[in-house]
């Protein structure tokens, strides 16, 4: 039990340095949100209950947190994309598509 | 060797955690815009949350979990009011 739980908080705590490196080094607001929240959200979920896994005593709230963080932090960065969407943020040079400056004109257009 | 395998994967965890959130502050000292900054607070928040219930393994405090818990919903509604903000204006 002891080494299922070090192993799942380990893999967590991988996600936590990638998703952070993500947030450092990509060019542009939405990568670095997708990088801030995928690779986040996993990783704290994982680290949590692998804290759970390990002493089964606290495993009750450690699974309403783990749950808690897995609803809230998209709905979050959610908001956050949208903001930032709406206040102007440009794309990065390399961005192919973009879907919701196609609908802006659409919607112009209409 | 005087240190045993436990407090070694526990110093290993801390020095890993501290790093992720020193790149999160880098960013949000470099950030050019705003919300740059907002997506790295945030992220540091959720790293933050997962750090104090290790935090609490460590130190075997079961109050860590209820401090963990309410950061999580202060963050939340933090990061939703701060993205309002960016959106409309106060």
């Amino acid at each position: 039990m002891q080494i299922i739980g070090t192993v799942i908080t380990a893999i967590g705590t991988v996600f936590l340095f990638l998703g952070s490196l993500g947030v450092f080094r990509l060019p542009d607001v939405y990568n670095r949100l997708q990088a801030g929240t995928k690779c986040t959200t996993l990783g704290a979920f994982l680290t949590i209950i692998g804290v759970g896994i390990m002493q089964p005593d606290w495993l009750l709230k450690t699974l309403v947190i783990a749950l808690f963080i897995l609803i809230t932090n998209p709905i979050s960065n959610h908001a956050l994309g949208r903001a930032s969407r709406k206040s102007g943020v440009p794309l990065c040079d390399k961005s192919v598509v973009d879907k919701a400056g196609e609908f802006e004109e659409y919607k112009e257009k209409k | 060797m005087g240190i045993n395998s436990e407090v070694l994967y526990e110093m290993i965890f801390l020095a890993i955690t501290g790093l992720a959130i020193s790149l999160c502050l880098l960013r949000m000292l470099k950030g050019p815009t705003a919300p740059d900054r907002a997506v790295a607070l945030d992220t540091v928040a959720t790293i933050t949350t997962a750090l104090l219930v290790v935090l609490g393994f460590i130190f075997e405090r079961y109050v860590y979990l209820d401090v963990a818990l309410v950061y999580a919903v202060l963050t939340f509604i933090g990061s939703v009011a701060i993205a309002r903000f960016l959106e409309k204006g106060i």
